[in-house]
């Protein structure tokens, strides 16, 4: 990482830590926040992250580890998450992530190529009642079949349009997606 | 000297971390709100303190309740759950270990539930464990193994790992980490976060992919790792092993060309008896020199020979700065630490590497030891120090670090070529066929033989302390110091308290300072009235302490001299140590120790004649002079903490 | 947003306005307002059924450390495969949830409270945080609540990072430690040593909403409701094959064949009762009653129809522990996988009645030595299912899975 984005991200988790606290307990919600705005929480985070609240490097790893929502390594800027949890396997998820997947050209725990698009699992997200469920960042599609898929893809890609001058404050992603790749390729990745 | 000022700023030991990980809730009898409690535990009654876990008061009425994941030394877990037991009244077994008493209960600690629970989980261990026994360090001496034998398994229920699955790190000069052979205890976990306070390995991942590991999954030899081997230490399989160097010994040994010399450390010696089935605190010394010269060592020197070089060496080092600071009023980098344990050495770079300057410049015994013979003892006796291979026999695994520092090679030569830990000895002389315990004593070979009493002290922690007292107080003050102190024990200075500051008011100086040392500092007059301030921790978790201390300009921050040892216990609880270690093993190798220097016919380094002819006939300028400064003396590397 | 809404009965929610719980119950002295939540006989609703009033009353009696302060935990971690009535409850009823917890704030004397808000509920973090900063405006929040001099007591809500075991409280408290979601040794319990070490009152989401109900409508006609030993109205979050899958309020007690005729489900073969750590009910037995004397269940009801492969059910259930599971422990941790290594070897028609029995004993195992209430019930399903459909376990063709004989 260059000197001058690390003295940036530096400042940011300073601003965090003033935000939530010094102690611990602000552990998560600072590695939420660091997570929501750079699309995970990068490796030199950890360790600044650490030093500011007096923990081990290796302690802010095992918790970043832990928890599904949080990852050292970039997701993309929209992070798709398909339930495969029962009810909703029940009502045929499985359709839905072949599309999802052919849709994106990548296999699920999979991110595309230009830092756009991340495929994880879920476990339920508690639309049970109303499945396939799918999470994408903070939206929810519910009912999903296969043939929704694009569209809900094309949603997300509004947003790169819209923002296609400028990547979006201030999340933008500290990842290859400065450098977007042309259109994806249905192929598999 | 009338008045021997004892503070306790601390207790055994104390979080450090500004955000001590919340307690498992230790079921720590001595911290019970009082009263007492009755158990009845297999139809036998016992009253325990309110609190006492089911485990400690099982042991009470002898009833042995196996344990995997609990350890003596730290936080209780509860997370293999070998240690269930069923409660009266309680829908699921409870674990042993973690469970406090707080109401009368009874227990039973062998039901069918029990058992069935016990060889499930043993055999779930075993599922994912890749292992063979024959090849495994630990054979004979593994919590697993025994556990498996004492449950009855008899074949791999639940399947077997035959071949391995995660790649050796052996990226480390002193720890090597065998995955495959990991239960997930997290003993390891709980030793270098909460114990040593270093915090490099900690649990990864959740679910069935939970895994120990560094940050970033790197290679030990990556992270901020001191070496200490507090981890292996704690280790019940051989998931954790020091990087064992035996066999290049043995070759050195076979090959006709090369002169091979060990030097002992003593606190091996008061711990090797322990792998051949002896008592904790059995000393082993003179056994040991007959083991090493039948194994076909060519000489075996004592350590202490160059421990007391250390206290001249470091101990004029220290009157330099003292003089510096007060009679030149020089800006001096004070207190003066000690350099002798390299986990803590390697600890300061990492952590507070500004405060590099305070370390003495003296190089740790082992070192010394090692520049000596392959320059003055190689001289002497005509032989090409290239063709001298020299072996150290430490309690430490981090002495394998050190002597392999590309700084440590100060005689043109590797001052030291091996460091075996007391494990591996034992193995060695066990692989020569060698009964250690039944064998008659023999001295230590010259012209290194005779050590003194403070030479051996180094290996408990404070004893470092107590040497360089000994000989600071009669040279500084020209009192024999068993005036001040009786029989010259510096009992303040003892015992297993975490940190430990003693105030020593100098009441008279010497009329004339000691020729050897008179060009560093011609009068001891400046020293008049002064009261000397001396500390000491041990393990890092204390060592931190004391550190966050000086940095916040607290009362260490004006001590004169602090004795720091990386492992708890001092060198006596080092990670190269015999397996298993407890507080209890820990006081009885101290005991062993002690016993040996109260034994020693000379008690004080500067006394140890050895020593004196090794100045007047090679190191001619003196202590801390030229000579001992370009062969016993080293630098420091400013590590840092971040992690590329 | 595409959620719909879930609601296909009327909720004894909807009856009660904003407020009224709360101010009924700070009339009340803290004493009388713990003894009214006892005189309805109010059993937790996050699954486990601990009496409240007994919670609230240890909690109310523990000591706080000098400078430190006790809390008042909402569990909205909603995890449990099939539930989802605590998203309606945050979505359509927050008001009463706050309440409720004001409410236990006062019974406990607590000054601090926390949203332990599942972070698959993100989407309903800004309406929540709205809701908040409208109840601090009308007073309902901050110092001296309903005038009561002294009585301060704030809300803030903290995110879990996708974690099922953070529902389970003590694991719940190390993550909002900032720790790894694991949970703890217990005893101690976090009414004693909760969250920093302080008395600490973990309750479920409709369990709150409902001591408001309890306090707008009177113990009374909450006891009346329910059987003896399970008071009161429950929601259930009903999925899976039925007509109207969604969130249902009945008295507890019911039968689940009187379930199964409100939600259109009776020609289902099995129910999942209380999610994948839950038993699953074969159709012989629909006469149970979901009632914590009977099925006890935190809500969750997941229908299967007559076509479906119970061994596919018990495998997605084993994946998800496989996964979620925390890892501390050796039961859980490795039993879960080699319960699910045991479904697939059934699959593949590989495992011999002899293996399947030693896995059985494997389950009681892990349900007795496991350390927290995951790995207690994470074999639950696998044995249900064992037990009710040998049929559709074993038997299954070697041939069929791609094996040679
Ligand atoms: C693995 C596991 C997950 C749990 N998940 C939840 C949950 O999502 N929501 C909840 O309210 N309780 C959950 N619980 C139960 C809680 O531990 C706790 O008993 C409950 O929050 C107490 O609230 P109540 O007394 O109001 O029911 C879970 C328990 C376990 C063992
Ligand atoms: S760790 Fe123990 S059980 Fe495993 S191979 Fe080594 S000695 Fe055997
Ligand atoms: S050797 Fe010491 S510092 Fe290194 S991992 Fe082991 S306990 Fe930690
Ligand atoms: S490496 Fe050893 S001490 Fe550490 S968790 Fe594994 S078995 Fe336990
Ligand atoms: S039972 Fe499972 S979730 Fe609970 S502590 Fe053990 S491993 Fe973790
Ligand atoms: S099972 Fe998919 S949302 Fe609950
Ligand atoms: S020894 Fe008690 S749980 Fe491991």
């Amino acid at each position: 990482m260059l000197v001058g984005s690390q003295q940036k991200l530096q400042d940011d988790i300073r601003a965090l830590v003033e935000r939530h606290g010094r102690t611990r307990d602000a552990l998560l919600p600072i590695l939420q926040d660091l997570q929501a705005a750079q699309s995970c929480v990068p490796d030199f985070a950890m360790q600044v992250v650490a030093d500011e609240l007096g923990l081990h490097p290796a302690e802010v790893y095992g918790v970043v580890s832990f928890y599904a929502f949080l990852d050292h390594r970039p997701r993309g800027r929209f992070v798709m998450r398909l339930c495969r949890t029962i009810s909703c396997e029940l009502a045929r998820t499985a359709p839905v992530a072949r599309q999802l997947e052919n849709e994106l050209g990548i296999a699920f725990g999979e991110t595309t190529r230009d830092g756009r698009f991340t495929l994880e699992w879920a476990a339920c997200l508690g639309l049970c009642d109303q499945g396939p469920a799918l999470l994408v960042n903070d939206r929810v599609y519910t009912k999903v079949t296969p043939d929704r898929v694009h569209a809900i893809v094309e949603d997300c890609r509004k947003v790169f349009g819209a923002h296609a001058a400028q990547p979006s404050a201030p999340s933008a992603p500290v990842h290859p997606a400065a450098h977007p790749q042309p259109a994806l390729a249905a192929a598999k990745g | 000297m009338s008045t021997v000022k004892e503070t306790h700023p601390g207790t055994d030991r104390a979080p450090v971390s500004q955000n001590p990980r919340p307690l498992n809730y230790p079921p720590d009898s001595s911290k019970a709100i009082g009263g007492e409690v009755s158990v009845q535990i297999d139809g036998q009654d016992v009253k325990v303190p309110i609190g006492t876990s089911l485990l400690e008061a099982a042991k009470k009425v002898g009833v042995h309740i196996p344990t995997l994941c609990h350890h003596p030394d730290l936080k209780v877990a509860g997370v293999c759950r070998v240690c269930v037991v069923e409660v009266e009244g309680q829908r699921t077994l409870q674990a042993a270990c973690a469970y406090p008493v707080t109401s009368p209960l009874k227990v039973h600690t062998h039901t069918r539930k029990v058992r069935q629970a016990r060889r499930h989980i043993v055999d779930l261990m075993l599922s994912t464990h890749c292992g063979e026994c024959y090849s495994c360090k630990r054979n004979n001496n593994c919590e697993l193994q025994t556990l498996a034998k004492e449950y009855g398994v008899d074949f791999y229920r639940f399947g077997h790992v035959k071949t391995s699955r995660i790649p050796k790190d052996e990226s480390s000069y002193s720890v090597v980490r065998d995955m495959d052979k990991c239960i997930l205890c997290r003993r390891c976990v709980r030793t270098c976060i909460d114990l040593q306070e270093v915090g490099v390995l900690e649990a990864i991942g959740r679910g069935h992919e939970t895994r120990i590991s560094t940050y970033l999954d790197k290679a030990l030899a990556e992270v901020v790792c001191i070496n200490c081997g507090q981890c292996i230490n704690r280790c019940p399989t051989g998931a954790l092993h020091a990087n064992d160097t035996s066999d290049e010994v043995w070759r050195a040994i076979d090959d006709p060309t090369k002169h091979v010399v060990i030097q002992t450390a003593p606190s091996p010696r008061a711990a090797i008896g322990e792998c051949f089935g002896l008592e904790p605190g059995v000393p082993m010394t003179g056994q040991l020199n007959t083991a090493l010269k039948l194994a076909g060592f060519d000489k075996v020197f004592d350590t202490n020979f160059t421990a007391d070089l250390t206290i001249l060496e470091e101990g004029t080092e220290l009157l330099v700065r003292l003089h510096d600071a007060l009679v030149k009023k020089q800006p001096t980098a004070l207190p003066q630490f000690t350099s002798c344990s390299p986990g803590w050495v390697k600890f300061l770079e990492h952590f507070y590497p500004e405060y590099i300057p305070n370390l003495s410049s003296a190089k740790s015994p082992q070192q010394m030891f090692g520049a000596v013979i392959k320059t003055w003892y190689a001289q002497r006796n005509g032989i090409d120090p290239k063709d001298i291979v020299t072996v150290a026999l430490m309690p430490c695994s981090a002495k394998k670090f050190e002597c392999n520092r590309p700084e440590m090679g100060s005689s043109g030569f590797k001052d030291v070529d091996f460091g075996l830990t007391t494990r591996e000895m034992a193995q060695m002389i066990q692989e020569a066929g060698i009964h250690l315990p039944t064998l008659a004593k023999s001295g230590f070979d010259d012209p290194f033989g005779d050590a003194t009493g403070s030479g051996v002290i180094f290996g408990a922690t404070g004893g470092v302390m107590e040497a360089a007292l000994r000989t600071v107080i009669e040279l500084v003050t020209g009192l024999k110091v068993e005036k001040l102190f009786e029989h010259a024990n510096i009992v303040p200075v003892r015992g297993f308290e975490g940190v430990r500051m003693i105030e020593l008011p100098i009441p008279q100086v010497a009329a004339e300072v000691p020729e050897i040392i008179r060009k560093h500092v011609p009068s001891f007059d400046f020293l008049k009235g002064v009261t000397l301030k001396v500390a000491v921790a041990h393990g890092t978790a204390n060592a931190k302490r004391v550190m966050e201390d000086i940095r916040a300009g607290g009362p260490f921050s004006e001590c004169h001299f602090i004795e720091f040892m990386g492992c708890p216990g001092g060198c006596l609880g080092g990670g190269g140590q015999p397996i298993p270690t407890s507080p209890e093993i820990r006081q009885a190798r101290a005991k062993a120790i002690y016993a040996e220097d109260a034994g020693s016919a000379v008690r004080k380094s500067h006394e140890n004649p050895a020593v004196l002819r090794l100045y007047t006939e090679f190191l001619t300028d003196g202590p801390c002079g030229h000579k001992s400064h370009e062969l016993l003396h080293t630098h420091y590397t400013s590590r840092g903490k971040q992690i590329g | 947003m595409t959620v719909i809404d879930s609601r296909k009965t009327p909720l004894t929610f909807d009856s009660i306005a904003p407020g009224v719980g709360l101010a009924a119950a700070l009339k009340l002295s803290r004493s009388d307002l713990i003894a009214t939540v006892a005189a309805s006989n109010l059993r937790g609703r996050g699954g486990a059924g601990f009496p409240t009033a007994t919670k609230w009353n240890l909690a109310a009696a523990a000591k706080v450390s000098e400078g430190e302060c006790k809390f008042v935990v909402c569990n909205a971690d909603e995890g449990e495969p099939g539930t989802f009535k605590d998203r309606v409850l945050l979505t359509e009823y927050a008001p009463l949830v706050f309440e409720g917890m004001t409410i236990a704030a006062r019974a406990i004397g607590a000054t601090r409270g926390i949203l332990y808000l599942r972070g698959e509920y993100v989407y309903l973090r800004p309406p929540l945080d709205a809701e908040l900063a409208r109840l601090r405006r009308a007073g309902a929040l901050g110092r001296n609540i309903g005038a009561l001099a002294g009585f301060d007591f704030d809300i803030e809500i903290r995110m879990g990072a996708g974690a099922y075991v953070c529902g389970e409280e003590t694991a719940l408290i190390e993550s909002l430690e900032g720790q790894r979601g694991e949970p703890r040794n217990r005893p101690p319990f976090p009414v004693d040593t909760g969250f920093r070490d302080q008395p600490t009152v973990v309750n479920n989401v409709e369990t709150l909403a409902t001591v408001t109900a309890i306090f707008a409508n009177g113990p009374e006609a909450f006891r009346a409701l329910g059987s003896e030993r399970s008071a009161g109205f429950k929601l259930f979050s009903v999925s899976g094959d039925c007509d109207a899958p969604g969130v249902y309020e009945f008295p507890l007690g019911l039968t689940l064949r009187e379930l199964l005729e409100k939600v259109g489900g009776t020609n289902a073969k099995a129910v999942q009762v209380g999610g994948a750590s839950g038993v699953c009910v074969p159709a012989k037995a629909f006469d149970r009653r979901l009632a914590f004397e009977d099925v006890a269940t935190g809500g969750s009801i997941i229908v299967f129809g007559p076509h479906r492969d119970m061994l596919a059910v018990a495998k997605n259930f084993m994946e998800f522990f496989r996964e979620e599971s925390c890892g501390q422990c050796t039961p859980c941790r490795e039993g879960n996988h080699k319960l699910l290594e045991g479904i697939l070897m059934l699959e593949r028609g590989e495992c011999s009645t002899a293996y399947l029995r030693e896995l059985c004993l494997l389950g009681e195992t892990m349900q007795l030595a496991s350390k927290c209430g995951l790995g207690q019930s994470s074999p639950n399903a696998f044995l249900s299912i064992v037990e009710h459909f040998p049929e559709e376990v074993l038997g299954r063709s070697f041939a069929a899975a791609g094996g040679e004989r």
